[in-house]
């Protein structure tokens, strides 16, 4: 296989791969702080989604106005739609507010999926800490059934297309950057803006937890929940916020999805299942794992839709990473980055 | 007697008049009245009852009793379903053959998943048999269409072979399924009053095999094994420590419970012979799971019913359309009226998933032990009321 082939694919994996770390770092981190198995998660994923779609068509709500110069096929004066925002601020301005609607997006998300964190956590998951894994697995697989349900009776069943900013539609030719012949790898710029976002989100997430005390004192609640309670520390109080704030990482992985994939209902089921797979390849429990498996499970995932690995192995690209779940799971019980102790009881 | 206790043949004998008389008393209601269309009584779903009970029996010998949670069981039916419907396209058009074979497909599947996927316990299992059950589902929706017949699905067909009966029946249409020339579709009508009941053969077929395989579970949560599968729930490491290892007795409920998806199987071809890829998503996994539990986890009858209570929203609930709530509530003042139908509106019809969505969480946070366990706690709280003011 010629190399620009190889690293096309790897960028191909990377994008996919990102969502993937991203929804699996937060179930990483729900799962390490309060120990709760969140099969919800998927669904936070998708309101975030929603979130984009949410905001953009608040930005495009318009008002109606008759355009007397102009005239329609049947010789009335013309309607022409107007959306608000074009009229408060301007067309240019208002014209860029909406084109650039989806990273927006994650400014009105951030608040929003905190909030719908909050609320999950305190009205729900709390009273499941106790209880079994299958209970707490059983519980959150029914909110995640209602989430969808309210998502599906407001927007519908229809993929809603989200479009990027104008700025970054195209492609850009990644190969002559780095001395190939023009035209060999040409990587879409929106894939790119998704991979950075994520990258800066998991920097931000890890160095949230390494390099301030509130992390510190998370990090030490992981560790030992009770002799941080001990020490006089209202642990619960700062995981409830770190619950908040996982679902806050699916929302905005969701929201930047938006233009790579028409979000609709059940995305945040279908993503679900693989960033199960992903969390468990990674090492439960382990929030450098599930990075690291999202981005290896991307990446393989691509390379096995090539059309060559199709031909040498039918139907590879469907069940690669179950294939590869396996394979893990029996070779490393605990995953690639596990720890001892962390789901073994 | 049959080497139950008394308590237990009178669950049996519970589930066999409640099964025999089924086609009366889901039909309440009588024909052409404004509920009739509340009836639970007609064959295909009456068929669906019985054979989702049997799915939901057999998942309860594996989660009920070793504690061990599969996702991936749809796997196991589809198998079954696939090996049933090539039973009937190869063989002959009769059933019995078809519902056998798919019983031992799904039980070799169900070996050689089973023996990998038990290597580990707790949400690594889940994930297992999950990834194992999402493979067979992509594979079979698209590389496996030469025996799978892709996403349109598997159905019989007018040149099949059919070795032992011929290819057509008589008029030169594909036979349907039958038993000794009994089609399963057939079935009597009985006028009483304005009560219609039906009587499908394909029905009394299911329902005799729910009984039987309501017995045999009976008697494996009875059985020393039954025990020991209790013991790996209870405490796997005393178990360990005692010098038994589980492997063997958490395989062998694995094997069951899949020849028991597998019969499940092999009973919705015999009734409908059409298979398709869509049986063995992950989604059809959970809604076993969803059954298990709204029943009652562990207990003998809770998945019957459960069982029959999804598959009874699932066809009642959906029906319900806004005309219909605007009939009920017409009762009412103009503004109430119309308040009551947008309130109800989004549970109802399309929306139904999430009536069952929210009824799965109200069962899992108030009712952990299923309905039957919450009635049984009811029964018992009532019944210890009396017993003190005596």
């Amino acid at each position: 296989m010629e190399l620009s082939a190889f690293l096309l694919q790897v960028l191909n994996g990377l994008d996919k791969g990102s969502a993937y770390a991203l929804i699996a770092l937060g179930l990483t981190l729900i799962f390490g702080t309060l120990g709760v198995v969140n099969f919800a998660h998927g669904a936070l994923f998708m309101i975030g989604a929603f979130c984009a779609v949410t905001l953009q068509k608040i930005l495009t709500h318009s008002f109606i106005t008759l355009d007397e110069t102009k005239t329609d096929f049947l010789g009335k004066p013309l309607k022409v739609k107007t959306p608000y925002v074009e009229e408060w601020f301007g067309q240019v301005a208002g014209q860029a507010i909406i084109d650039w609607a989806v990273p927006l997006a994650i400014l009105f998300a951030i608040p929003v999926m905190l909030l719908i964190g909050f609320a999950m956590e305190r009205g729900l998951i709390k009273h499941f800490y106790k209880r079994p894994h299958a209970d707490q697995i059983l519980v959150t697989f029914g909110l995640a059934i209602v989430l969808q349900e309210i998502i599906k009776a407001y927007f519908g069943a229809n993929q809603i297309p989200v479009p990027a900013p104008e700025a970054f539609i195209g492609s850009l030719d990644f190969g002559t950057l780095i001395g190939f012949d023009p035209g060999v790898i040409i990587y879409p710029y929106w894939r790119v803006v998704y991979f950075i976002f994520a990258m800066i989100i998991i920097a931000a997430v890890f160095a949230f937890l390494q390099f301030t005390t509130f992390g510190m004192v998370v990090r030490a609640g992981m560790a030992d929940r009770e002799t941080v309670g001990l020490l006089g520390i209202d642990i619960d109080k700062r995981f409830t916020i770190m619950f908040g704030i996982a679902a806050a990482v699916a929302g905005l992985a969701g929201v930047m999805y938006t233009p790579i994939n028409p979000p609709n209902y059940h995305m945040g089921m279908d993503f679900l299942v693989i960033s199960f797979v992903v969390v468990v390849v990674g090492g439960m429990g382990s929030l450098g794992g599930a990075v690291l498996a999202g981005f290896i499970l991307g990446i393989l995932e691509s390379f096995a839709s090539m059309r060559e690995v199709i031909e040498f192995i039918p139907g590879i690209n469907q069940v690669v990473i179950y294939l590869a779940a396996i394979v893990i799971l029996l070779a490393r019980p605990r995953g690639l980055l596990g720890r001892k102790g962390v789901m073994e009881s | 007697m049959l080497g139950l206790s008394r308590n237990d043949f009178l669950l049996l004998l519970f589930v066999l008049v409640l099964v025999a008389a089924a086609p009366i008393f889901l039909n309440p209601f009588p024909e052409g009245s404004e509920f009739a269309q509340f009836n639970a009584g007609y064959p295909d779903l009456m068929q669906r009852f019985v054979i989702f009970g049997i799915f939901a029996i057999g998942f309860n010998i594996l989660f009920g009793l070793t504690g061990y949670l599969s996702f991936g069981h749809a796997a196991f039916l589809g198998a079954g379903s696939y090996a049933g419907v090539w039973m009937l396209k190869l063989l002959t058009i009769n059933v019995i053959p078809a519902i056998v074979v798919s019983t031992i497909v799904a039980g070799i599947f169900s070996v050689i998943i089973g023996y990998i996927s038990l290597r580990r316990s707790g949400i690594y299992f889940s994930i297992l048999t999950l990834a194992f059950a999402q493979m067979s589902f992509a594979l079979a929706a698209s590389v496996l269409t030469p025996i799978t017949g892709g996403e349109t699905g598997l159905q019989t067909a007018l040149h099949d072979p059919r070795i032992l009966d011929g290819a057509s029946d008589g008029a030169g249409n594909i036979p349907a399924p039958s038993l000794f020339g009994l089609e399963m579709k057939q079935s009597w009508q009985v006028n009483v009053g304005d009560w219609l009941w039906t009587f499908n053969v394909g029905y009394y077929l299911s329902a005799f095999v729910l009984l039987i395989a309501f017995y045999i579970a009976i008697r494996i949560f009875r059985s020393p094994f039954g025990m020991m599968l209790k013991a790996v729930k209870s405490n796997n490491q005393r178990l360990s420590y005692t010098g038994i290892s589980p492997r063997p007795y958490t395989l062998a409920a694995f094997v069951i419970s899949g020849m028991y998806a597998g019969l499940a199987g092999g009973l919705m071809v015999a009734m409908d012979p059409l298979a398709g890829a869509e049986r063995m998503q992950w989604t059809a996994s959970g809604e076993v799971v969803l059954m298990t539990i709204l029943g009652g986890v562990g207990t003998l009858v809770g998945p019957v019913l459960g069982a029959g209570l999804i598959k009874y929203f699932e066809n009642i609930f959906s029906k319900i359309n806004d005309n219909l709530l605007h009939q009920w509530f017409a009762f009412m003042p103009d503004g109430i009226e119309d308040f009551m139908v947008t309130i109800i509106h989004p549970f109802v019809g399309k929306g139904w998933h999430l009536t069952l969505g929210l009824m799965f969480m109200l069962v899992v946070v108030f009712l952990p032990g299923g309905l039957v366990g919450g009635l049984s706690g009811l029964y018992r709280r009532v019944f210890q009321r009396r017993s003190k003011a005596q």
